[in-house]
């Protein structure tokens, strides 16, 4: 970062005393970056902008909003209705948080895919983790903000999981309601934690960025850079590739806020919380259904609470478990396939999670469970006994040879 | 190209795959709502011959507290008319210089007044049973628009084997089939002034279409500004591609 030189002579004074232009030109300029990487890469600077989004709208809401329970209901349609542009804030926030979860899953497997979890990578890789789990304690506690009845219920059943624990449990709930129910200390302190964490979340994103800088990108094929010629800077290249991603993204986006902003959404959250009627099935949000259906799955009530959080915190072992050297699927023929089967059971969790249990959802939920975890297992063993296709040996190689024999049409 | 088309079709994929959870209960028919779709907005005509139904037949039970009578001037109504709807009701206003509570006919600046004081006093006017709140009532229910169209015309003959309890109508739209409101629209039950002829489904299909303004009323501002967004961000998407392909050109 020294010896930088700049044109400009207030630049360069700011720069010798505090170098961020100089940072910024080493990280977000001249970064040297794989040149190969394909449009998979481009949801981490999505989930970046969509927190910023969720940031932004946030903030905005918290000020016309009241966390109280006799008045948050109300105060949400206050903002639908009164506050200018107020349902616009709203449906950005609520459908925002649906996008981050897709942009961000997108990313995890992705990882999956490209084994961008395998060393050096592996502190990037929990650092992503943190946020994921961060991000999820956001989203139920802001979704209990409308106090709706989905909000409340949704509250009591995922609050009610923690008493699960032998002997601590019941203090943990005390401590999570501030009471003996789910109530207005509840609401009270879900809004001032809702408020915080994506503070943290941008912090540990920061850090993940610091993490990514250090060990770089990781790439299509899985190989390490080798010299200059494997890497372009990021800018332009990949700003205006970034910038491209985020038109796409930001269509689909706002054609949900602008067409369909309750596609997402539960109807009963739209009735006010009534703690003595009990909607006739309560399901969570979407993007915890595939956790909700393992929880389901295990008969015990502590057991199906650690099978839930044991089926996140088995990812931090992940660098560990896939005992593979090569890190892309692309030179992997079974990894690929079990991927792909993984991916696919995740979908059948996520469906059975939503569906009201019975003997043939909880039967398949079961089998899913069951595939999900010997996922790990199976990558362990996989390691062991594939022969992986032959790694090509740089990254300019085989991007040169493939331009060059696909070139009447690649121009598409 | 083909490696970020899949993407999209992925995200899409799990976008309607998942959200779409277990709501069982009759089909109801989709009925063709003139809000729908990008181009869709309110027929204001329509919504207004849906607020005398609201004011006529409705109100007299259920109540829409998150309505304020100024809000009827979005759907047509003239200063002088909203006067009016918000004249007839009395609220509690107060307390006075002498420390009095004291009623008062509403003002425009008032929300709907509700014809019960509280959950009791609906109760034991309804044999048991609480008319909900009519505000959201079309996002509060899964169908929204066509369920409630359902129930307005679902009312019937009981299918043979089906018990009705005392107090309460066969409803085929309703879960369980049995609802305590009475058949609340039929032919001529209204008279309108437009000239519209005053049909059961006709008025069923305005009160619905009332509803919804009531649940939405950002609707018709929300279809036309995202008309305008999703075009400018076409553009502006197919000039970054564009770009991004002179760019990349010098790679290759």
């Amino acid at each position: 970062m020294s010896g930088q030189k700049f044109d400009n002579k207030v630049i360069q004074w700011v720069d010798d005393r505090l170098p961020i232009f100089s940072i910024l030109q080493h990280s977000a300029v001249e970064y040297p970056t794989p040149r190969n990487l394909n449009y998979w890469w481009n949801f981490g600077s999505l989930a970046g902008l969509v927190l910023v989004i969720m940031i932004l709208s946030g903030l905005f809401l918290a000020m016309n909003y009241a966390a109280n329970s006799a008045l948050a209901f109300t105060s949400v349609e206050h903002i639908m209705r009164d506050v200018n542009y107020g349902w616009l804030l709203r449906y950005l926030h609520a459908n925002g948080a649906s996008m981050f979860f897709i942009v961000v899953y997108i990313h995890i497997f992705r990882g999956l895919y490209y084994g961008s979890y395998k060393a050096p990578r592996e502190v990037l890789w929990w650092l992503g983790l943190v946020i994921y789990l961060l991000m999820m304690a956001t989203a139920f506690m802001g979704y209990v903000l409308p106090w709706g009845q989905m909000s409340f219920w949704g509250a009591t059943v995922i609050t009610n999981l923690f008493s699960a624990f032998p002997v601590v449990g019941d203090y943990i709930v005390t401590l999570l309601w501030g009471g003996f129910s789910v109530d207005n200390p509840t609401l009270n302190r879900f809004f001032a934690l809702h408020f915080l964490l994506p503070f943290l979340i941008f912090a540990v994103v920061f850090l993940h960025v610091v993490a990514l800088h250090t060990v770089k990108s990781n790439n299509p094929l899985g190989i390490d850079v080798k010299g200059p010629q494997d890497t372009i800077p990021f800018h332009p290249y990949y700003t205006i590739k970034d910038l491209f991603g985020i038109g796409v993204f930001m269509m689909v986006f706002l054609g949900f806020v602008f067409f369909a902003p309750n596609f997402f959404g539960e109807p009963d959250n739209y009735i006010p919380a009534n703690p003595m009627v009990t909607p006739a099935h309560i399901v969570p949000e979407w993007y915890y259904l595939p956790f909700y259906a393992i929880l389901r799955s295990v008969p015990d009530k502590l057991m199906g609470v650690l099978a839930m959080f044991g089926a996140i915190i088995v990812l931090f072992f992940l660098p560990w478990i896939d005992s593979s050297k090569v890190r892309s699927a692309k030179f992997r023929p079974l990894y690929k396939q079990v991927f792909w089967i993984f991916l696919a059971n995740t979908f059948v969790l996520g469906y059975i999670g939503g569906q009201p249990p019975d003997d043939t959802t909880v039967m398949i939920g079961r089998i899913a469970t069951a595939v999900y975890f010997g996922f790990f297992p199976l990558l362990w063993l996989l390691g062991k006994i594939e022969k992986p296709r032959p790694l090509p040996l740089s990254i300019s190689a085989p991007v040169l040879k493939a331009k060059t024999a696909a070139q009447p049409m690649e121009k598409a | 190209m083909r490696k970020f088309l899949l993407s999209t079709v992925a995200a899409a994929i799990v976008a309607v795959a998942t959200p779409a959870l277990a709501h069982e209960g009759p089909k109801l028919e989709k009925q063709d709502w003139s809000w729908i779709g990008v181009f869709g907005q309110y027929d204001k005509a329509q919504l207004k011959r849906g607020f005398q139904v609201y004011r006529e037949v409705c109100s007299n039970c259920h109540s829409m507290r998150l309505m304020a009578y100024r809000n009827l001037s979005y759907i047509g109504l003239t200063e002088d008319e909203i006067k009016d709807a918000a004249g007839e009701k009395q609220v509690q206003d107060g307390p006075n210089d002498q420390g009095e509570m004291f009623m008062r006919p509403a003002r425009p600046s008032d929300h709907f007044v509700s014809p019960f004081p509280n959950e009791q006093a609906a109760r034991v006017a309804n044999n048991g049973a609480l008319p909900p709140d009519l505000s959201l009532m079309a996002k509060a229910r899964v169908g929204g628009p066509d369920y409630i169209y359902g129930i307005l015309t679902g009312y019937g003959d009981a299918p043979a084997g089906h018990t009705v309890p005392d107090g309460m109508y066969y409803n085929k739209t309703f879960p369980g089939g049995n609802i305590a409101m009475p058949p609340p629209v039929d032919d001529d039950r209204v008279s309108y002034t437009d000239g519209t002829k005053a049909t059961k489904e006709q008025i069923a299909k305005d009160i619905v279409a009332f509803l919804n303004y009531t649940a939405e009323p950002e609707l018709d501002v929300r279809h036309s500004m995202g008309l305008k967004v999703l075009g400018f961000l076409f553009v502006l998407t197919a000039m970054f591609y564009a770009l991004k392909r002179r760019i990349w050109a010098d790679l290759h």
